[in-house]
């Protein structure tokens, strides 16, 4: 988690086990992510994909293993879903969206002209231009997903965290916010996303991880997201027993 | 018109001095319960304001009518049941807001209780509804110091807490600021609070902060101007409640609180955000 030495992976987990109150919600997870990829991390509901996201952002302790990450955190951004956010506050899409320049900003920091410039023409890049004064309140769902989008492109990370980004999105904006994702594979920085959508993985993701829980495969696509393996994904996520004994898999002493 | 407005402030220094205490209330205690009413948290606030009680009467027990010892205890209690409750929340089946209403409902009790045992009834009154009209130098001094410390607090806490409010995911993921924020935030509710208990007593405190806060966004949705508004509204509250106590003779603290209400109301029908408001100020929708 030190500062980026270029030579460290993006990502690393290393037997990696998060979970809530001591039953696993990510099992045993190792694997190793290089700098500029494109993931899609992909399983089913319960399987553990935004406890893995949280996990990396700091909001949860691993209960065994640890990660490191290749960039600082300051360089880390991360999109949780889309319903954490209270769209009843009086608070305009400009003033939002600059909220991406904390970094540079802080607490108390103003806007000079030239970061100013930098909010609409981002504004301008997801096709919100115009709608700088508008209340969030006010935005369509879609339309609030392209602010928290041109927000997440203010912060200038290089490992992108993005979970469920395209979900109850229309078709229309989908495929803009996955050309603006592409932008950012091609400008070199490194991006993991939460997807359900399998087809649309096949089309944009070099590589997945499908996750049960534990990992069943991390690899190129295609390798990956077969029948077998999807099937054996479908069953994993459903077993949850209250009585679960000790896992004795790897008896690593406990993390402090 | 004139003399019935300025006369009691002109001749009477402890209507001079109430005036004072409405404003700075107005200044600093508004605010926060412009934040409070924005996070949906007007009962917990409320809540909290019972439970300062029980502390303030605990020093009062001690200590008799001292502001200090009665300052001191309402805002260890006040801070003791908002992590409590926190803590309850969290790691209970009760919701927060139940667990709330039971520390409030056994706050008020107890703190009753205890003020009793000293056994006057001018003194419990005193602690239900304030004494706004009988401000003597030290409430005067701390209330303004509350509010101040409380204005400086919230320019340098401004935007953490906005972000707080509205998109704490996204506060956390940049910041280290928002556990900091979320419980600075709590102290100066519970600071506001015992400063609003001086005044107008554990029953009435809730009252300058969420009212006015409740008329002000009924009429704006850009929050520079809510707290602007809401502060306005606040020092028209006190002042109409104020006058409307002496001239007609009935106790300070609820008549300025119901003067909040009354503009509570009145933007409730009339405001663009109120009920017939919403038609009063309609305009033809455009084109696009």
């Amino acid at each position: 988690m030190n500062a980026a030495s270029l030579s460290a992976p993006a990502l690393r987990c290393d037997n990696l086990t998060l979970g809530y109150d001591r039953h696993p919600a990510v099992h045993h997870l190792s694997c190793e992510v290089d700098h500029g990829a494109l993931v899609a991390i992909v399983g089913p509901n319960g399987a553990g994909k935004s406890t893995l996201l949280k996990a990396l952002v700091g909001e949860l302790k691993p209960l065994q293993g640890a990660y490191a990450l290749g960039a600082p955190r300051e360089r880390i951004a991360y999109l949780p879903q889309l319903s954490e956010i209270d769209r009843s506050f009086p608070v305009n899409v400009f003033d939002m969206v600059a909220m991406g320049l904390w970094h540079q900003l802080g607490p108390l920091g103003g806007l000079n002209r030239g970061q100013a410039r930098r909010v609409r023409a981002t504004l301008a890049a997801v096709g919100l231009s115009g709608l700088e004064q508008r209340p969030i309140g006010t935005l369509s769902g879609g339309q609030l997903q392209r602010a928290r989008f041109a927000r997440l492109m203010l912060q200038d990370a290089r490992l992108l965290l993005l979970d469920e980004p395209f979900n109850a999105i229309d078709a229309r904006t989908t495929e803009d916010l996955v050309a603006l994702m592409l932008t950012w594979h091609a400008e070199g920085r490194t991006i993991l996303a939460v997807l359900h959508d399998l087809e649309r993985v096949h089309r944009h993701f070099p590589q997945c991880l499908l996750l049960a829980r534990e990992s069943l495969g991390f690899g190129p696509t295609a390798s990956i997201l077969t029948e077998p393996l999807l099937l054996r994904a479908r069953r994993l996520a459903e077993t949850f027993d209250d009585h679960a004994p000790v896992c004795h898999r790897h008896p690593a002493p406990e993390v402090a | 018109m004139a003399e019935w407005l300025f006369a009691p402030f002109a001749d009477f220094e402890f209507m001079r001095r109430a005036l004072a205490g409405c404003l700075a209330l107005a200044l600093g205690a508004t605010p926060v319960g412009l934040f409070l009413l924005l996070r949906r948290m007007s009962l917990m606030g409320d809540a909290m304001a019972h439970a300062i009680l029980p502390g303030a009467a605990l020093g009062y027990l001690a200590f008799g009518l001292s502001l200090g010892a009665m300052t001191v205890g309402g805002i260890v209690a006040g801070v003791l049941v908002a992590l409590a409750a926190g803590a309850v929340a969290r790691s209970s089946i009760l919701k927060e807001d139940a667990s709330l209403a039971a520390f409030y409902l056994i706050s008020l009790a107890a703190g009753v209780l205890i003020v009793s045992l000293r056994g006057r009834n001018l003194d419990l009154l005193h602690v239900l509804f304030g004494s706004i009209l009988a401000l003597d130098d030290a409430s005067l001094l701390l209330i303004a110091a509350i509010s101040s410390v409380t204005l400086f607090a919230l320019a340098l806490l401004y935007r953490p807490l906005v972000l707080e409010c509205f998109d704490p995911a996204f506060l956390r993921s940049v910041s280290v600021l928002s556990p900091v924020t979320h419980y600075a935030f709590l102290v100066l509710v519970v600071l506001n609070l015992v400063s609003g208990f001086h005044a107008l007593g554990t029953l009435m405190a809730v009252g300058i902060m969420v009212l006015p806060a409740a008329a002000a966004r009924l009429w704006t949705s850009r929050l520079s101007l809510m707290l602007a508004l809401s502060a306005v509204t606040a020092v028209l509250s006190g002042l109409a409640g104020l006058l409307a106590s002496f001239h007609a003779d009935v106790p300070a603290g609820p008549a300025i609180v119901l003067a909040a209400g009354i503009i509570y109301v009145a933007s409730l029908v009339l405001a663009p955000g109120g009920l017939i408001g919403a038609r009063l100020w309609r305009r033809p929708h455009l084109e696009f």
